[in-house]
């Protein structure tokens, strides 16, 4: 049918033509029309703009002593920042990176070697690990243990061991001074 | 089936414009239903009282319910203290969720041993593991509304689970959630979900009786109906049968609610949802265990330690596919199940599997309720092995060599020959 489009315009097969061109285009710019009226339903869940608005936070690090954690909030998420000890650095640099599962250094996941800032969510379902209190379990690299399906970090907030993918990510963050953080 | 005439001028005046009366009276009262139904045939029309419950309970309870996260867990508190009888909408509702899942599994297993899933009700099996989705979507959405802890960290827990999808993962995690966590976005989307998904499973229904009536029930023997004298009508006969199985299930249900209502429960969720703080152990309402299982059952490198594929599959990936596999497949089994005879009565080699199969999905619920570690994590690597190696591979396989009994002649010579008289003793 479609293949006859160009020829004769007044016979049957025209007729027939026609109707096909036009039932072809109305169907297309229908389906066309569809798909973009979609996009604003699909759009409308995702993070409104006052969502978005609340997405940074500065932090005084004064109070916090070396070797002490503390968990802040930044997008309704945890933030772990950890002021790591002389030897939590050297643990977290002295792994072979073939050792681990998601291979990163440590100097590539900091800033400053003191200042861990992660944020505190396993990369496996989403729950938040202990470690971050004193006289909470560490797991068994000194960083961080997840009781949900038992996922264990190293100083570095890197997976070593259990059902997480990934190192902690790392939020977006400067200082801006040598006290005062920004995170977002 | 005579077309019936009504003397009625009113219901005869309305059945002219929209014959109403006479679908139900065809559907309802005439409809001809084999008559050898055993017991097990009550719990679908129980499992269509109980989403009547749910709606009329759930509609009752949004009256009092409000969506916000500062709010939420005290206008439950408020539900169960203050509103007049709230207290009562409030439990029956908590375990008529329960009940409905209870019922719904009997009622699968029923159809997986009387091979009701075989031609031609293949789609209405389908129509029904569509049901099962949505009601399995209905109860994790609602159980996030009273905003308690296992609230909070379920549904952390469960939309976590699609940032497995490659690239768009994470994205569409967000786009669920409609922020950068599980937040007030989230619960309003969720109580509104809540209140539609039940009317959508209602036209579900509505779709899987309409499949039903078109080609009749199943029954114990699972063979043909063959004429009239293999058959009742509907009323009186199973009206009145479903009828005392409901009065039945009702003392139970009616007895756990008021007697026992949080034994189902989790005293987790009466804590108020902390986004700053993991329990110890986030464990899923019971229907769900046995999912929950599968999902923490695969090791890391599961695919590619036996070097089928080229690419590494984490455990949570794997786990991620296992868990929404194994209720998918259920829609292929029509095909995956390769004998022509339907009940298990007569296949002595797939009624050993049906037993076994049943055993391992209560060990599957057994397991995802503890941690999965040490001798749990390997009876439950056995259990998820033996999951699919029974409906992928038994399956297909075992007609082949299975030796099935001679199936009787009708439904009323079966009852017959066990010497039950015929037709006037079998009511
Ligand atoms: C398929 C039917 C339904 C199922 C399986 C279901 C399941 C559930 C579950 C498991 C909960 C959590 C109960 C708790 O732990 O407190 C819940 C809560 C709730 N449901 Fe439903 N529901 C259904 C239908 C409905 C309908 C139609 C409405 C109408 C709006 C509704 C309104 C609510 C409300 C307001 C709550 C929060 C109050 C509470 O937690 O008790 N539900 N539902
Ligand atoms: S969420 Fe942390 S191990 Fe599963």
């Amino acid at each position: 049918m479609a293949d006859s489009a160009v020829t004769s315009e007044d016979g049957q097969d025209g007729e027939e033509t026609r109707r096909d061109f036009l039932l072809i285009s109305t169907v297309s710019v229908g389906a066309v029309g569809a798909a973009l009226a979609a996009w604003p339903f699909i759009d409308l869940m995702n993070p409104s703009k006052d969502v978005l608005a609340l997405a940074s936070t500065e932090l005084d690090l004064s109070g916090i002593e070396v070797g002490q954690a503390i968990t802040a909030i930044w997008r309704g998420k945890p933030i772990f920042i950890r002021r790591r000890t002389a030897s939590e650095v050297d643990a977290a640099k002295n792994v072979k990176l073939a050792e681990l599962k998601d291979p990163q250094s440590d100097a590539d996941r900091v800033q400053k070697p003191e200042w861990l800032v992660l944020i505190g969510i396993c990369t496996h379902l989403g729950c938040i690990p202990v470690g971050n209190k004193s006289g909470q379990t560490k797991g068994e690299f000194g960083g961080w243990f997840c009781p949900c399906h038992g996922s264990h970090y190293d100083t570095s907030g890197r997976i070593r061991k259990g059902p997480a993918p990934r190192n902690f990510e790392i939020p977006p963050y400067k200082f801006l001074s040598d006290t005062t953080l920004f995170i977002g | 089936m005579a077309t019936p005439t009504w003397n009625n001028p009113v219901i005869k005046w309305v059945d002219d414009r929209l014959p109403i009366f006479t679908f139900v009276q065809h559907s309802a009262i005439d409809y001809p239903t084999p008559k050898n139904l055993n017991y097990w045939w009550n719990f679908g029309s129980l499992a269509g009282v109980i989403l009547v419950i749910m709606i009329a309970t759930g509609i009752f309870l949004s009256f009092n319910y409000t969506a916000h996260v500062d709010m939420a867990f005290d206008s439950v508190e408020r539900i169960m203290r203050d509103v007049n009888y709230g207290w009562m909408f409030r439990y029956i509702h908590m375990n008529g969720g329960t009940m409905f899942f209870l019922i719904i599994y009997i009622h699968i297993f029923r159809g997986m041993y009387y091979g009701s899933y075989k031609a031609p009700r293949e789609l209405l099996w389908i129509i029904g593991v569509f049901i099962f989705l949505a009601m399995m979507a209905t109860a994790f959405v609602g159980y996030v509304l009273p905003w308690g802890q296992m609230s909070f960290w379920g549904a952390t827990v469960i939309t976590n689970l699609f940032s497995v999808i490659p690239f768009v993962g994470n994205d569409i995690v967000t786009w669920l959630w409609g922020g950068f966590s599980v937040d007030n976005p989230t619960l309003n989307r969720f109580f509104s979900l809540h209140y539609l998904l039940p009317f959508i499973i209602f036209a579900l229904v509505f779709l899987h009786l309409w499949a039903l009536h078109t080609h009749k029930s199943n029954n114990p023997l699972g063979i043909e109906v063959k004429g009239d004298q293999d058959e009742l009508p509907f009323h009186p006969y199973y009206t009145i049968k479903d009828l005392y199985g409901l009065g039945v299930f009702m003392i139970f249900f009616m007895g756990v609610t008021f007697f026992a209502p949080n034994f189902f429960g989790e005293p987790e969720n009466y804590l108020p949802a902390n986004p700053m703080v993991t329990p110890a152990a986030i464990v899923p309402e019971w229907y769900f265990l046995p999912y929950y299982a599968i999902l923490r059952a695969t090791p890391d490198n599961f695919v590619d330690a036996w070097g089928i594929l080229p690419v590494i599959i984490d455990a949570k990936t794997s786990g991620v596919i296992l868990m929404f596999a194994s209720i998918l497949l259920l829609c292929l089994l029509p095909w995956l199940d390769r004998s022509k005879v339907r009940s298990a009565t007569f296949r002595p080699i797939y009624k050993q599997l049906y037993w076994i199969f049943l055993a391992d999905c209560l060990v599957l619920g057994w397991i995802g309720a503890n941690p999965p570690e040490g001798m749990m994590l390997l009876i439950g690597r056995i259990a998820t092995f033996w999951y699919f190696f029974h409906l992928l591979i038994l399956l297909p396989l075992v007609p082949y060599w299975e030796k099935t009994k001679e199936l009787p002649e009708s439904i009323s010579a079966a009852v017959t020959a066990n010497g039950e008289g015929s037709k006037e003793t079998s009511s």
